[in-house]
């Protein structure tokens, strides 16, 4: 299982949405490799994903840059919120 | 393993007044550059990162992580926190207005996902924004967020 956080620059808040990710994972009992990118590299880094999360306000921008893709795109309005994040990613892969 | 950035008290800034968003990441460009982390140009491009992507930096409630890439205008990484008199809203349909600003400089990509996954760590509390915007000392918000006022000095090879 290969989930990638994704933000516009790829060196900040997907930082934290990877951790926060893990952390949700961890709780859920799941094991995943979770992975941060930037919209730049969003295509390449998708390629091999089950699961793309993001912020609800990069979602559209996400979906462009991917295009056709078998990953999944969760939207997280609250980066800090690990309950938010765990039942989003159970909803998704679970 | 890189260590999160230290947060000196040139880098705090509380109950800053400002009347717009832009200006709300000015005072976190402003605090990154007298900590001796960035130049001044620095906060025009976490200016530009807003207006190039949205206010999707409003990561939680009330929080904004302002930041842009590594560049020539970053001298060292670097970390600062603003914490605003008056909320002010940066466009995020979820979690305006914005009470505290961080700001956060680093000088290449791969530090700086590490640095901010430890920071990561105080932020698996979405209390942690109303205890950041209620702080009235730099100590009680380098206590709320894990870090210490200067790099801490790890031997040679750490």
């Amino acid at each position: 299982m290969r989930i990638v956080a994704v933000c516009g620059v790829g060196v900040g808040t997907s930082a934290i949405l990877k951790t926060n990710a893990e952390r949700a994972l961890d709780r859920l009992g799941l094991s995943a490799d979770v992975s941060a990118s930037g919209l730049a590299d969003i295509a390449a880094a998708a390629a091999d994903a089950q699961v793309i999360l993001t912020s609800t306000e990069l979602a559209d921008e996400v979906r462009r840059a991917v295009g056709r893709s078998y990953a999944e795109i969760v939207e997280v309005v609250n980066y800090f919120d690990v309950e938010e994040i765990g039942e989003k990613l159970e909803a998704s892969i679970g | 393993m890189t260590s999160i950035p230290p947060l000196p008290d040139t880098a705090v800034v509380l109950g800053a007044r400002v009347d717009d968003w832009r200006a709300a990441v000015r005072e976190a460009g402003r605090a990154l550059t007298r900590s001796g982390a960035t130049r001044s140009e620095y906060a025009d491009r976490m200016i530009g990162v807003i207006e190039e992507f949205g206010a999707y930096v409003v990561i939680a409630p009330g929080l904004a992580l302002a930041h842009a890439r590594p560049g020539s205008d970053v001298r060292r990484e670097g970390l600062a926190v603003v914490t605003l008199a008056d909320a002010v809203p940066f466009g995020h349909p979820h979690n305006d207005p914005v009470r505290v600003v961080i700001g956060l400089a680093v000088s290449n990509a791969e530090d700086h996902v590490a640095s901010v996954a430890q920071l990561a760590n105080a932020f698996n509390d979405t209390g942690i924004v109303g205890r950041l915007a209620r702080a009235t000392t730099a100590d009680e918000v380098r206590g709320l967020l894990g870090v210490d006022a200067a790099s801490a000095e790890t031997g040679a090879g750490a």
